[in-house]
């Protein structure tokens, strides 16, 4: 039997949240969390959480799995609950709207502020903007990123300032942009970025680099994007 | 661009850039002064006082004063607008953060005439 600990909470019936105890016989399965979820909601119907293509592709199933923030339906229970106890948060920092469900508001405002599209001022050419085989290899993991919300939620410069620091997915995308060699707007990309907080409060803890079930590393692209904002101002 | 007057320098990257140079020079400043007392055969206070009767001793301290209060300031800044959040607090926090700034802003003028009394004082 496996034991599963779930973030309950509904703001129309419950004045706090609170942690609810199932019991779920995987029958001997190495069950995706998403599985798990999916069976006790058959018993549970107030249980409330997304998903949509339940294989680590649209980035909805976000949420904390036993103290680290992942996808739910690529985690496998032997992984996130190895001595039989679940337990499922939603992602940490953001405002929670019901049970896992988490208010993704201020994620998706930090990352429209770093305009991720596109910005060419040459005149369109007929076909397509073409881009030698290595200048399209410094956007590998870059625009792998699913914008799951995993890495900046588990980063504490996002907790403490969600509506000044970019955080790490948004930065991330930020450098995806920087580093297009179709993209024209690099200086006015960077001089968005160089205040003390969109770029600067990361401090490199790597929290993100640790959760992104992708395996990306935003880390990484945060320190190009510092090299290219040294770069241009020494 | 997020708007933030009370910075060091009011942008990320002078910022983290004073930052690195400053700590550059705190840890040359400590290895020459532990340096100087532990391995100095007769280390006294004649040996101390003509140390920092060199005007270059009194100038490199000067300097690592200063590295220290920028330093202090661009990292405390950066946890008290983590912390003091009127996100988290409300009004009172820009309140509380002025009252938090100005602070450290005496202390840190004290410190500065301070030492450069204490320097060329002797």
């Amino acid at each position: 039997m496996l034991k599963v600990s779930i973030y309950r909470y509904n703001p129309d019936t419950d004045s706090a949240p609170y942690m609810q105890d199932y019991e779920l016989d995987t029958e001997g399965k190495d069950l995706m969390v998403l599985d798990v979820l999916e069976l006790l909601k058959a018993q549970d119907p107030s249980l409330a959480f997304r998903r949509s293509c339940r294989e680590g592709v649209c980035g909805s199933d976000g949420m904390n799995i036993s103290g680290k923030n992942g996808l739910a339906c690529v985690k496998p229970i032997s992984e996130a609950a190895p001595k039989g106890k679940l337990v499922l948060r939603p992602l940490p920092g953001l405002p929670v709207i019901r049970d896992l469900v988490v208010d993704m508001e201020q994620f998706y405002t930090q990352y429209k502020k770093i305009e991720p599209y596109l910005q060419n001022s040459s005149p369109a050419p007929a076909i397509e903007r073409l881009q030698s085989p290595e200048e399209r290899e410094k956007l590998d993991g870059l625009y792998e990123c699913i914008l799951c919300a995993c890495c900046s939620t588990a980063c504490p410069s996002f907790w403490w300032n969600p509506d000044k620091f970019i955080g790490p997915a948004g930065l991330l995308q930020a450098y995806r942009f920087l580093a297009d060699s179709r993209d024209t707007a690099t200086d006015e990309r960077l001089s968005n970025l160089d205040d003390p907080f969109s770029v600067f409060r990361c401090h490199g803890i790597q929290n993100c680099v640790n959760v992104c079930p992708k395996g990306l590393n935003p880390t990484r692209a945060i320190g190009h994007i510092r090299n290219m904002l040294i770069t241009r101002a020494v | 661009m997020v708007k933030a007057v009370t910075g060091f320098g009011r942008s990320g990257l002078y910022d983290w850039f004073i930052q690195r140079v400053s700590a550059v020079v705190l840890v040359a400043y400590t290895l020459f002064i532990v340096g100087f007392i532990f391995l100095s055969k007769d280390f006294s206070y004649a040996s101390w006082s003509a140390l920092f009767e060199q005007r270059w001793v009194r100038v490199f301290s000067l300097v690592a004063l200063i590295s220290t209060i920028a330093h202090a300031w661009i990292g405390l800044w950066s946890v008290i607008t983590d912390y003091l959040t009127n996100r988290m607090m409300g009004g009172k926090a820009t309140v509380l953060r002025i009252l938090v700034e100005v602070l450290l802003g005496a202390v840190a003028v004290f410190y500065a005439v301070w030492g450069i009394e204490i320097l060329w004082g002797v």
